[in-house]
């Protein structure tokens, strides 16, 4: 065995290792829903026959069709109007030069860091004086609030690498800067648009701290906050309820990240600061 | 940190464009830009940066949320330094801040590494697997490791398993172990994002610097510490700035797993910022918290880009 081989030998075996130690925490919980709660799982176990029942139980007790439902409406919500506004200021920052640019897009970065934990208390407090707690734009108008600058950012990088050609001859050609941006620009945007609706997408399905703050109605709630309530209620009872309550909540964004990690993967990089 | 992530933007470009976007007229100056920016900034303003604002102003006073409330001057920031649970937090955090962001880094470096000099087929599968624990949502990620951490979970089992049953116990039960059992979870979410950063700042170093250590007679070692480190600055920067922040702002896993117990051995800022906002009625108290968590994520941030920035051999 040449060392080439050898070293390639070991790459595939601590490559495996940690491929596994990847995969296996998702697993067990996967594995666990699989059993019925009279098996009394413990430990390591692989059920002996594929059992979707727990899944049904789960989807029934815990209400997560409405979960689901809440958490879609508000995530798509946030992210197709953070990707309108976003691109409308990433146009401006990438393409136009005006006074102040530099301090406004700083200004706008240091949302790319706070956390929600420093904007949360007042955003109750107030929404609960004007009654919009406990509804959906108690969770969408803070999420655009703090996705607009990750898109921003985003699309600004986009905006930045498209050919200033293009642009100089649409406005040579007498169009506005709004005919220029939804002819010329807009076509190519397509895919810097889509990663970043994604990416905003993901973030605000598995947001959690804002609604557990902000609903307080059963009909309101996520599915990762009926999960945590649900998981509270029943961990001690039925552990693999809980399992299969998890992996319902888990599996819309992990199926879109399997069909699109490779602009997901990108896209978590262009963003780099925000999650 | 705008410079970093900039920087391993453009560096992810094709080559040339960089020279691109610097040649180009930017275009004469345009009133209407502000037009452009009106929406964006009427929500940040609105819903994050002005709550970020109104928070500090809570911090100088003792309010309840019900009653009106009393200026305090920095009455609430005093507390912060002097009561030892507050004080704890902070000290959990940081402890954190080496389970999500130094051993991820670290193991993303080695696994990089051994990745590139393998020739190892099949990287993309590879990368889409580590990168996994990224996609799910931290609420599905505590309950998988609360099981896997119960007394009779797969981990106690193991070790049980192996001959190790006289170290087993409940880990989130335990006052020594809650805290590290869930900084590892913190590993495991963080070091395939470390890794995917890494191997891609790989690709990029030129061939020929490899060559020319090799040429030089450089070890392994010395070819990472030459060739290696010093060309993932960058990445190097992103993934401590992230990791980092991440360490700092961890909520949703502490609240499902812990809930900051046993005691108070697993508290840390948030999880105070959420007791005391949204329980305890000491709205003042938790914003000066939360002030001081965002001021130390503002200051770890503009540290590591200037730790990076003051790099002559970029």
């Amino acid at each position: 065995m040449t060392a080439v081989r050898r070293e390639q030998l070991l790459s595939y075996a601590v490559l495996g290792v940690f491929a596994v130690i990847a995969l296996y925490p998702v697993l067990s919980i996967v594995l666990l829903a699989m059993h019925k709660r009279s098996d009394l799982v413990t430990g390591f176990a692989i059920p002996d026959s594929l059992n979707f029942g727990t899944f049904k139980d789960a989807w029934e007790l815990g209400g997560f069709d409405r979960g689901l439902l809440n958490s879609f409406i508000v995530a798509a919500s946030v992210s197709v109007v953070t990707a309108v506004l976003s691109t409308l200021a990433g146009y401006a920052f990438g393409a136009m030069r005006f006074r102040g640019s530099d301090a406004l897009f700083y200004l706008l970065l240091l949302g790319l860091i706070f956390p929600y934990e420093a904007t949360v208390i007042p955003l109750y407090y107030v929404f609960r004086d004007v009654g919009l707690t406990d509804t959906y734009w108690a969770l969408i108008l803070p999420q655009i609030g703090l996705s607009v600058p990750f898109g921003t950012f985003w699309m600004r990088a986009f905006f930045r690498t498209s050919p200033g050609s293009l642009v100089e001859a649409s406005r040579l050609d007498g169009a506005s800067s709004f005919v220029t941006l939804w002819r010329v620009l807009l076509p190519q945007a397509w895919p810097a648009i889509t990663t970043m609706i994604v990416l905003v997408f993901m973030w605000t399905w598995n947001e959690f701290l804002l609604a557990l703050v902000m609903i307080q109605s059963d009909e309101l709630r996520t599915a990762p906050l009926g999960l945590a309530l649900f998981a509270n209620a029943n961990r001690s009872q039925d552990p693999t309820l809980t399992a299969a309550a998890a992996v319902l909540v888990a599996l819309p964004v992990v199926i879109v990240y399997v069909f699109l990690q490779r602009s997901f993967i990108r896209g978590m990089f262009a963003g780099a600061v925000k999650e | 940190m705008t410079e970093v992530v900039e920087r391993s933007r453009v560096r992810a470009d094709a080559p040339g464009e960089r020279r691109q976007v610097r040649v180009r007229a930017p275009g004469e100056p345009r009133r209407v830009a502000y037009l452009y920016l009106a929406p964006a900034f009427l929500f940040y303003l609105l819903f994050a940066f002005g709550p970020l604002v109104y928070t500090t102003w809570l911090s100088f006073f003792d309010w309840d949320g019900l009653t009106v409330g009393e200026w305090v001057g920095i009455e609430n920031y005093r507390k912060v330094l002097e009561d030892p649970d507050i004080r704890a937090s902070f000290v959990h955090s940081f402890e954190l801040i080496f389970f999500y962001a130094v051993l991820p880094v670290v193991l993303g470096l080695a696994l990089a590494s051994v990745i590139t000099h393998g020739r190892v087929r099949g990287v993309t599968f590879f990368r889409a697997v580590l990168f996994l624990p990224q996609t799910v949502a931290t609420v599905v990620v505590a309950i998988a490791w609360v099981w896997i951490y119960a007394p009779d979970g797969p981990l106690n089992k193991a070790l049980d398993a192996v001959g190790l049953s006289g170290i087993s116990r409940g880990w989130l039960g335990d006052f020594n172990f809650a805290l590290p059992a869930l900084g590892l979870v913190g590993t495991w979410v963080m070091f395939g994002l470390c890794l995917v950063l890494f191997l891609a700042g790989i690709q990029k170093i030129p061939y020929s610097l490899y060559e020319a250590a090799r040429v030089d007679g450089a070890g392994r070692l010395r070819e990472f510490f030459a060739v290696t480190l010093p060309g993932l600055r960058g990445e190097l920067a992103v993934a401590l700035t992230l990791t980092t922040i991440m360490a700092l702002r961890t909520f949703d896993l502490i609240y499902v797993s812990t809930n900051g117990g046993p005691g108070t051995s697993t508290t840390v800022p948030s999880v105070l910022v959420y007791q005391n906002a949204f329980v305890n009625g000491r709205v003042g108290l938790a914003a000066a918290v939360a002030v001081v968590l965002t001021a130390l994520i503002f200051v770890v941030a503009f540290a590591i880009t200037r730790l990076v920035d003051r790099d002559p051999s970029r």
